[in-house]
């Protein structure tokens, strides 16, 4: 953008002028998008991430309140792409309303995830335990298995699964992020 | 009302002149419903002919165009006008036939899935699957070709919802909640990038198809003409500047002029105005411009700081921002005496390099002394179209654009076989207007069949062949950068283009004696109907100057 104020001075230095846009931010960025709950939606803006070269990291969907629109949450790598042009490029898109940007301290951010693991013995004690600090719960038991289910941030089920990956993980799903802006105003 | 007879009132009230299209199962109703409109249709002999007719009148009138096809290969053969369209911003709305809904997804017969394929190279697209749905579709269909941005816009009808009958409502507003292009400039931004030009030493504006998709070339001229700013243009952008006098720095980019190059290249600020930073404007994108602080102005806000980051953004209609620029600038009283030296400058350059190529003592024809040839026969009066290739550089740095929308050919896709199809479009369009183009003998191979188009409808576009017997910019980049291995560019003395001219119908002309081409191509273009000019040029010629690839402009060559 700019330095010198626009409305007041007269006269201006061009060395006054900076560009600030196109920078990456270094962060991830949650984008929650209202879309018209129309065929093809998703399609189209998953295919503008793949045509333009962006990266989605997590890809959530799901109904809003309107029967008529959808929210898409995704979460994007600002280290590697300019978010201000994922953001642009996707309001091109006929059938996307709105977008939001979240900012971390503005927001709230959850995903939920379900883990499979493969432990009998003492060691099943140990593994309820690590459960319970992340405050997981354990929605299937049988002889050789349990489920766990943990809810949280990113960050959290990526400690949980690196807490669980030596005691014999079968296998892991995880929805994707979704969040919702702090305050009283709508996200 | 049966819905294709709504679909031709929806066509009507968006004031359709003409479809160009081509029939087939899954868009027989719509086709019935010809039979009675008054809407014109023009047959093609392959869609994509169609597709790029519509182009062409689009490009030469401002309208939307409109283009019809069946589904399946039908679609498939709009695929390289659709993205051709959407590469170069031109509002045409593509309606294709789709099979039976109760067949979708079952690789019917024709099924192709339209919409998924085209979906990246349109500007927006609709599946119509409620037959009281398609007067509002098509209603929105034009509202989004023409406005904002323009562009493409696919419409697919499975040919059971077209063979309805519908309660017809004449549709009077659209509703499309994320859509809402940017028209009007901040003025704040405006009064900055105002001020900025006022403290520039070495100002450019650097303009592109943008001014003449908004029909700002008045407003332009208005704008350099409030202090001597200097002006280029992008090849896109010709002619909404004239293409003469000391305010004109010539074409930029690859195959643009020494001056015009040269300028971006030690400009303090450049102006930049619907104009997308392309990289064969940029050449090496890290040492493009590198004393420069840019103002860009764009319709569409994707735009601004894609490819260069821009120091002030203005998100707006050209037409509205322009004058608003001028007036701001022309309020601060700028001293017009900072620029002399930088004007001095220009025109050290432009005398040190012009435009130039060594002339034949003989008869042999020069192709750029062709292009200067339908210049003067021309006298700068006709809507002039190209297709892809040397032919087009030449013309584009040969010819001298006096007003926009002369000027019609395929930049952002480099599409070869757009040129005979887009001048019938222009034609159709601009009736009362001579209709030029000059095709490469490569390229009208690839669209040769809209001949007969031409000549069963009477659509009298006269197609000089620069004829040099190769695809020769793929031989020119062979020879600079292949080492001469040349591979497959050489076409021979095939076809006779005089014959095959007769064979459809038009007249058929050959030229090979440069010492009365004016003459010869005055006559050509009086000559009734469609006229095929086989002119036949120098092979081993170059477009030059040149910006290697990925070079940077301060480094052209030739
Ligand atoms: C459909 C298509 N295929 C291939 C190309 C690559 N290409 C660019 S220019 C060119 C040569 C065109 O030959 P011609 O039409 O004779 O023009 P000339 O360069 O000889 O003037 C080719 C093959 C293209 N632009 N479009
Ligand atoms: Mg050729």
């Amino acid at each position: 953008m700019m330095n010198a104020d626009g409305g007041t001075s007269e006269t201006l230095s061009l060395d006054a002028l900076h560009a600030s846009v196109g920078v990456r931010s270094g962060r991830k960025h949650v984008l929650s998008i209202l879309v018209e709950n129309k065929p093809g939606v998703l399609t189209r803006v998953a295919g503008l991430f793949t045509r333009r070269g962006f990266n989605i990291d997590t890809l959530a969907v799901g109904p809003t309140d309107d029967d008529a629109i959808s929210r898409i949450t995704l979460t994007v790598d600002g280290a590697v792409h300019p978010i201000d042009q994922v953001t642009k490029q996707l309001h091109k898109l006929v059938n996307v309303i709105k977008i939001r940007d979240l900012e971390p301290g503005e927001s709230l951010a959850r995903e939920l995830a379900l883990f499979k693991v493969n432990v009998a013995g003492p060691q099943r004690a140990e593994v309820m335990q690590i459960c319970d600090i992340f405050r997981g719960k354990v929605v299937d038991v049988s002889k050789e298995s349990v489920i766990f289910e943990v809810t949280g941030t990113t960050e959290k089920i990526t400690a949980f699964d690196q807490m669980l990956k030596p005691f014999g993980l079968v296998e892991m799903m995880r929805t994707g992020e979704i969040a919702i802006a702090r305050g009283r105003d709508e996200t | 009302m049966r819905a294709v007879d709504a679909i031709m009132e929806c066509l009507k009230a968006e004031g359709v002149e003409v479809v160009f299209g081509l029939p087939g199962g899954a868009n027989l109703p719509t086709y019935d419903a010809f039979v009675d409109s008054e809407i014109k249709h023009i047959l093609v002999r392959h869609e994509a002919g169609g597709g790029h007719a519509a182009e062409g009148y689009a490009k030469a009138t401002g309208k939307v165009g409109v283009s019809f096809g069946t589904s399946g290969p039908g679609a498939t053969n709009l695929v390289t006008p659709i993205v051709d369209a959407m590469m170069d911003s031109v509002p045409v709305v593509f309606m294709t036939g789709q099979i039976r809904s109760d067949l979708l997804g079952t690789d019917g017969f024709q099924e192709a899935d339209t919409i998924g394929i085209t979906m990246p190279g349109v500007k927006h697209s609709f599946m119509v699957t409620d037959a009281e749905e398609i007067p509002r579709t098509i209603h929105e269909a034009f509202y989004i070709a023409r406005s904002g941005r323009p562009g493409p816009v696919v419409v697919d009808i499975p040919v059971d919802i077209s063979r309805a009958d519908i309660d017809y409502v004449p549709v009077t507003e659209v509703s499309l909640p994320g859509y809402q292009p940017n028209v009007e400039g901040n003025a704040k931004q405006i009064r900055q990038a105002a001020k900025a030009l006022a403290a520039a030493k070495r100002p450019v504006l650097y303009v592109g198809g943008g001014v003449v998709l908004g029909n700002a070339s008045e407003e332009l001229r208005a704008l350099a003409s409030s202090d001597r700013f200097p002006v280029t243009s992008t090849l896109m952008g010709l002619g909404s500047f004239p293409s003469e006098g000391p305010q004109w720095l010539g074409m930029l980019g690859m195959h643009g002029t020494r001056t015009a190059n040269y300028s971006m290249d030690q400009a303090d600020l450049i102006c930049a105005i619907g104009a997308r930073f392309d990289d064969r404007i940029t050449g090496k994108l890290d040492e493009f411009a590198p004393n420069a602080k840019f103002i860009h102005i764009d319709v569409d806000p994707a735009e601004i700081s894609k490819n260069v980051p821009a120091h002030i953004p203005i998100v707006g209609d050209v037409k509205s921002v322009l004058p608003q620029l001028t007036s701001e600038y022309r309020a601060l009283g700028a001293d017009s005496a900072r620029l002399d030296d930088w004007l001095a400058k220009i025109d050290a350059w432009k005398k040190e390099f012009p435009l130039g190529y060594s002339d034949t003592d003989d008869t042999e024809i020069r192709p750029q002394f062709m292009v200067e040839a339908v210049y003067q026969a021309t006298g700068g009066n006709a809507i002039i179209c190209s297709d892809v290739g040397q032919h087009q550089m030449w013309t584009a740095q040969y010819y001298h654009f006096p007003e926009p929308r002369r000027w019609i050919n395929s930049g952002g896709l480099g599409t070869m076989g757009f040129g005979l199809p887009a001048a019938m479009g222009a034609k159709v369009g601009c009736p009362d207007q001579d209709v030029v183009l000059i095709a490469g003998d490569g390229s009208i191979q690839m669209n040769m069949q809209e001949l007969a188009a031409c000549s069963q409808e009477g659509i009298a576009v006269k197609v000089l062949i620069m004829n040099n017997g190769c695809l020769g910019m793929v031989r020119q980049w062979q020879e600079l950068f292949w080492e001469k291995r040349y591979s497959h560019v050489d076409m021979g003395d095939y076809p006779d283009f005089v014959k095959l001219a007769e064979a459809y119908g038009a007249t058929g002309i050959r030229l090979t004696d440069k010492t009365t081409l004016v003459d010869d191509i005055r006559a050509a273009i009086a000559t009734p109907g469609p006229v095929v000019v086989d002119v036949r040029v120098t092979e081993e010629e170059n477009v030059y100057p040149m910006i290697s690839p990925g070079m940077p402009a301060r480094d052209m060559v030739g």
